[in-house]
């Protein structure tokens, strides 16, 4: 067990009354502090009742809860939430009071005082997004369900705590307000770091929002649990790799990122002052049907195919296709995969800040680093194994 | 292969791809503004009725006096003038009729209220329906019978109308109170709680007020209940406009009989209206 656990649960355990078998069932986890931790499952695994054991909104039958490696299985449950925001699907905004009241919720019944909340309000309003001085004064049946959720997410940070519990927050959000908060919510907990756990029953949010994932089956029975590219890499079992579902490997190639530590390949290019016999001897050296052509400043500017070259005549501007797709230094190889299925040469131009020419990326880039990923993901589990 | 935290990686907000595109839309449509809330419409369309109203009382207010006035009570005969005397006989049964509509209603708040309350958290909470079925029965009871009934246990006077009618209303505050307290939104409390509101907090500070407007409605039938009802006090003693209505009906004078029951009414559509008002104006906004 390592010490600097922000959550900790030892063999906690819940047995509703009148049901024979456990909703969760001696489940042991540790969150370390600043880490997202998704808790992904199908519905019906435990997950809310969980996430609910550990700010004591439901009583554990079994096991122990430690918060800072306090002990608060037996503390005054009131008390203890105060510490921990809490945010769920339903958002549960009080309906007769306005998004500046719902929000000073908690710092209120800390007694703080008036203009330290004031502050803190406006302060939480601009940090998910809403203009303090539109929607402080509105009541929540004002809203739309992304604004009641980003209030909802305003109000559980409402006293700074360090502790977030999120029941599938954006669940009942349509898709494009959902995508669009999930960004916020991971842009704002890159300043925040807060430690969080999240639950959803969507694997490609899990993917998205988690630093680690826990894969839950029934009674919350830990299946996996890891980062979202080492899950990707290397489902454990048949459960896991059929609650990813198929394109894992797709969705794996959001984590690797194209940058400077990538040892691009190379691809014949020639510049707008070069003859078409010096780009059909590269083209031939390189055995490439295309050459790229760079401008003054070393810009990709049109891919040459071969035949062009062959025939003769001046290279300009006008010769070949554009170059349509670039991604930058720092894009996704899944960007990259994108931009390489739209490019007329099959690859994908990598550009510097400046836009002038880097490399580019093929497939058969991606298939490596996607072989390494596997392996590595694979060392890593039989090492587990060993050690056990 | 990277030294990028995982939030960036996710966010892809240093990849963006160079052909001009916006990576997001302009404006979100979530940030648009919605239309007038549906509260605001509701309120605004009461106030309509709130206003007219009182002009509809006072035209019967009016109206029943045009007609008291015509009477020409200094000539006409003992059996009219004596009973439709206005400093001993009516003015005196009105303040009489509200003292009692005015202490049952009262009395069923402070019981019903904190009855409903208490039926509807967890641990009496299953006791609600046989509660809410033993108050339904006695409103089953003819009012008549009821005030019989504590005659014989509480002897004539005040006190045994007020005790009846407060059994009698109980039930639509009662009802009203179990009502609007459940159908508060379990996420509403599940968030306060979640927040580490305390139980009392969770019920003072959101569950009661916003369980506000459907109390105040059950409240107002309890009180116009209660008005219709004092008028059978003076069958044990209790006095009230009731008196004016059984002496014209017992001289058969349809006068007295007439200007007793209209007072009775314009009492009973005031007071109606005062709580129409209150329901307006108590309503917790944004609901
Ligand atoms: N209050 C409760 N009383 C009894 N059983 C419950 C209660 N809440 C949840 N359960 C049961 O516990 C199991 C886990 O529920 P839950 O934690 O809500 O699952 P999830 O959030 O993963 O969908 C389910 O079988 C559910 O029926
Ligand atoms: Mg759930």
């Amino acid at each position: 067990m390592s010490q600097d656990a922000k959550i900790r649960l030892d063999h906690v355990q819940k047995k509703y009354l009148g049901s024979k078998a456990p909703a969760v069932d001696s489940l042991t986890l540790e969150v370390p502090e600043g880490e997202i931790l998704v808790l992904v499952g199908p519905s019906g695994c435990g997950k809310s009742t969980t996430l609910r054991l550990i700010n004591r909104m439901i009583e554990p039958t079994g096991g122990r809860i430690f918060l800072d490696e306090e002990d608060v299985t037996t503390v005054d449950p009131d008390h203890l939430r105060r510490r921990i925001g809490y945010v769920i699907q339903q958002i549960g905004l009080f309906p007769h009071q306005t998004i500046a009241q719902n929000i000073a919720t908690v710092p209120k019944m800390l007694k703080w005082d008036k203009a330290r909340i004031a502050e803190r309000v406006d302060e939480l309003l601009s940090v998910v997004g809403l203009d303090p001085e539109v929607y402080r004064g509105r009541y929540p049946s004002e809203l739309s369900g992304g604004q009641a959720q980003r209030v909802g997410v305003a109000r559980a940070l409402g006293a700074d705590p360090e502790i977030m519990l999120m029941d599938e927050p954006f669940g009942a959000i349509d898709p494009i307000t959902r995508d669009r908060l999930q960004n916020e919510f991971l842009r704002v907990q890159e300043t925040l770091r807060k430690t969080i756990v999240f639950v959803t029953h969507d694997i490609d949010e899990a993917i998205k929002m988690g630093d680690r994932i826990a894969i839950l089956g029934e009674q919350s029975h830990i299946r996996q649990i890891d980062t979202p590219e080492r899950i990707l890499a290397f489902p454990v079992d048949d459960f896991v790799r059929d609650f990813i579902g198929s394109g894992s490997t797709l969705k794996g190639l959001h984590f690797e990122i194209v940058d400077d530590n990538v040892e691009l390949d190379p691809y014949p290019t020639m510049t707008v002052d070069s003859t078409a016999a010096e780009g059909l001897a590269l083209a031939r050296a390189a055995h490439a049907d295309w050459v790229l052509l760079l401008d003054a400043s070393h810009r990709p500017l049109r891919w040459v195919p071969v035949d062009e070259l062959e025939a003769g005549g001046p290279v300009t501007a006008e010769s070949g296709t554009e170059v349509l797709a670039k991604v930058s230094l720092g894009a996704t190889l899944f960007q990259a995969l994108e931009q390489m299925l739209v490019s007329s040469a099959a690859v994908a131009c990598v550009v510097r800040e400046d836009g002038s020419y880097h490399g580019v990326v093929r497939l058969t880039y991606l298939n490596r680093v996607i072989r390494q990923a596997r392996r590595e993901a694979r060392e890593h589990y039989e090492r587990l194994e060993a050690m056990a | 292969m990277s030294q990028l935290t995982p939030a960036q990686a996710r966010l892809g907000d240093h990849g963006t791809t160079t052909d001009g595109r916006e990576p997001e839309g302009s404006l979100p449509p979530d940030l648009e503004a919605p239309h007038e809330p549906g509260w605001l419409t509701r309120a605004r369309r009461k106030h309509l009725g709130l206003k007219t109203a009182p002009l509809g009382i006072l035209g019967l207010a009016g109206l029943v006096f045009w007609y008291y006035q015509s009477l020409n009570l200094a000539e006409s005969k003992v059996q009219i003038a004596s009973p439709l005397a206005w400093g001993t006989k009516l003015w005196p049964q009105t303040v009489e009729h509200l003292t009692i509509a005015f202490w049952s209603t009262v009395l069923v708040v402070v019981v019903a209220i904190p009855l409903g309350i208490a039926l509807t958290r967890p641990p009496l909470r299953r006791f609600g329906p046989t509660i809410v079925a033993v108050a339904n029965s006695g409103q089953a009871l003819p009012a008549y019978g009821l005030l019989i009934l504590f005659l014989s246990m509480l002897g004539q006077g005040l006190r045994t109308v007020v005790v009846a009618l407060v059994l009698y209303a109980l039930l639509p505050v009662l009802r009203n109170t179990m009502v609007g307290l459940d159908a508060v939104e379990r996420s509403v409390i599940e968030a306060g709680r979640g927040m580490g509101m305390t139980r009392w907090q969770v019920l003072t500070r959101i569950e009661l007020p916003l369980a506000v407007p459907v109390i105040l409605a059950g409240v107002r039938v309890a009180m116009i209940l209660n008005i219709g009802m004092a008028t059978l006090a003076y069958l044990i003693g209790g006095g009230g406009l009731g008196v004016t209505i059984a002496v014209g009906l017992k001289l058969q004078q349809d006068a007295v009989l007439v200007i007793g029951a209209s007072i009775v009414a314009i009492v009973a559509l005031t007071f109606d209206w005062l709580g129409a008002l209150a329901e307006t104006y108590l309503r917790p906004k944004g609901v």
